[in-house]
């Protein structure tokens, strides 16, 4: 038993947690949902911590940025106008390409296996969006720095501007796939929650994630290029590790605790929330997909410096 | 005076693996076979030179002595395993002309790519396109994506992007021989011109006329180490002959 003026009580009683009732506390009532919860605080306090006080190196990375984000929009500037300037194609095709997978598994799994998914299109689109959005930026991250040999052999630039334009750049695809998921909302008649605004969160919970994981990827792949192969192989897995197009509460106990630790699978269920019902993820969650985000992009960032200056004799 | 770029005992150091490991699983097969070697091979041994604001300087050397090597270390492009570097001022490093042009793009669109390259904004490079354009001889091919371009062509518009920015350093590495003799004629003033605005001029060639007329300086490389530095014709004549030798 604590004091009910405690500070934990105080924060307990903020998020209205059960083991503040009877204005004492029981913490008998603590779940592992808390103990993560407090975790991830503590792991995002920490990085922020590291990053403004203990690595004023990683810092020292951003002017650059400052300097060079000309180069950034027209590089992205330039990724869309090859993409989608050159053919109406193009345009149609990362609309349509969504639209069919999802009428395809409609099919299959609505017949087949006979999941009972409340409106299973729009369940599989919004999840799939997302996992195209991750794979497919942190794919092309990981691609990024060999991809520009050239460049980096010639003149001076900061490398992790070669995986961050093409993170912004699946930005800018993921909102062409939107327009499949509005096509698909528009036919079924989805009730449009206020809430689905709110899509911009997960995505930059997304965004983050996939940048920071593309640093590791993009810096790994220049000294083992069969990582690329691998992390080919992994995707896939990730999609059947991820609730896409199955309903979650399918799997056993133990694969849904364990899937916890699927980043994605934070992200899919935020952007079903919000999209689909109505509703927003509380603390917990949002903690849960920060402490990923930020963790991530850490990692990637430190490994990222301490490779890059290697990657000329590598490329 | 301070010096513009300061080379203090610098050696670049490369790792030549006999045959290059670059996949996980040879990496692995051999660290378990105990078979990971690597050659060491230094392209630069503890160089060490300035250069003043002003200076146009050379850099001679028989193929593989580390003139482009030592280049890019100036550019930043590498970091040398031992010594340091000291550089202040703007630099517009011509190590390869177009590094970075982009073959599905038109000219016009790659001058603002190349721009944003050496870190300039699009308005900044909007004001000096016509100029840069008119000095390549390339209106009537604007709209023409690169990959349509011949060599000589690339080597123009990216010359004229890279000089038409008035560095305070420039670094030029054998680029000058790519364009017909009209444009190196051309070029050529143009880096007077440059030099007379005071920018400093690092220069690699293998004309030892161009290196003459152009350098009040000269550093002559032999396999990585610096042999001699000194005046232009001096340095030339001593490399000429030395190197028959
Ligand atoms: N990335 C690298 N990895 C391994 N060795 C390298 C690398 N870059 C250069 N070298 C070696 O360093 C030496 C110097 O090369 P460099 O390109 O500086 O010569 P150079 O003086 O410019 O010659 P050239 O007149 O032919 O242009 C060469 O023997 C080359 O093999
Ligand atoms: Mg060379």
């Amino acid at each position: 038993m604590i004091k009910d003026d405690g500070f934990a009580y105080v924060v307990a009683a903020a998020i209205k947690h059960p083991v503040c009732y009877n204005s004492s506390m029981d913490f008998s009532q603590i779940t592992p949902a808390d103990l993560f919860a407090v975790l991830s605080a503590a792991v995002i306090l920490g990085c922020v911590i590291a990053f403004l006080f203990v690595l004023p190196k990683v810092r020292r990375m951003l002017p650059g940025l400052l300097q060079y984000r000309h180069l950034l929009s027209t590089m992205v500037v330039r990724d869309i106008k090859v993409k989608y300037r050159r053919s109406v194609l193009g345009i149609l095709w990362s609309i349509l390409n969504p639209l069919m997978m999802m009428i395809i598994l409609t099919i299959v799994f609505s017949t087949i296996f006979r999941f009972n998914i409340e409106n299973f299109p729009v369940y599989y689109i919004v999840g799939s969006t997302m996992y195209s959005f991750v794979t497919g930026s942190t794919t092309s991250g990981m691609n990024s720095v060999l991809n520009n040999a050239e460049l980096i052999k010639k003149v001076y630039i900061p490398k992790y501007i070669f995986p961050l334009q093409k993170v912004l750049f699946s930005l800018v695809n993921l909102a062409f796939s939107l327009i499949a998921v509005a096509i698909v909302y528009a036919i079924l008649q989805m009730p449009l929650h206020p809430t689905i605004p709110l899509l911009v969160i997960p995505v930059f919970y997304a965004t983050v994630f996939s940048f920071g994981l593309s640093l590791v990827l993009s810096a790994a792949v220049v000294y083992f290029r069969d990582i690329a192969h691998l992390y080919g192989v992994l995707t896939m897995a990730w999609m059947y590790l991820t609730p896409i197009f199955y309903p979650f509460v399918l799997l056993p106990e133990i694969a849904q605790t364990v899937l916890q630790f699927n980043p994605l699978l934070h992200f899919v269920n935020y952007a079903r929330e919000v999209m689909m019902y109505g509703s927003v993820p509380g603390l917990y969650e949002n903690l849960y997909c920060m402490a990923f985000a930020i963790v991530t992009l850490v990692i990637g960032l430190l490994f990222f410096r301490r490779a890059q200056d290697n990657f000329i004799l590598n490329i | 005076m301070q010096p513009i770029i300061e080379v203090s005992d610098v050696t670049m150091r490369f790792n030549m693996s006999r045959d290059k490991v670059d996949s996980l699983k040879e990496y692995f097969i051999r660290t378990v076979k105990r078979q990971l070697h690597f050659d060491e091979f230094f392209a630069l041994q503890n160089v060490s030179f300035k250069v003043w604001p002003g200076d146009v300087l050379g850099i001679v050397g028989l193929n593989g002595s580390g003139k482009s090597t030592l280049l890019k270390l100036i550019a930043g492009i590498m970091r040398p395993s031992k010594g340091t570097i000291m550089r202040t001022g703007s630099i517009s490093p011509l190590i390869e002309l177009g590094a970075g042009f982009s073959a599905d793009l038109t000219a016009r669109e790659n001058v603002f790519l190349n721009g944003a390259v050496l870190g300039y904004s699009k308005q900044y490079m909007a004001e000096r396109y016509d100029e840069i354009i008119s000095f390549a001889e390339l209106e009537q091919f604007q709209d023409v994506a690169i990959k349509n371009y011949s060599s000589g062509m690339k080597a123009r518009l990216g010359f004229s992007i890279a000089t038409i920015t008035k560095p305070e350093i420039l670094i030029v590495d054998e680029i000058l021989s790519v364009g017909d003799f009209l444009f190196k004629e051309k070029s050529e003033a143009r880096i007077k011109e440059l030099m007379g605005g005071g920018t400093t001029v690092l220069l690699v060639s293998h004309s030892l006329r161009q290196i003459e007329t152009l350098c009040n300086r000269v550093l002559w490389l032999k396999s990585g180490r610096l042999i001699m530095d000194g005046d232009a014709l001096e340095v030339c004549r001593a490399y000429e002959e030395g190197s028959r030798g």
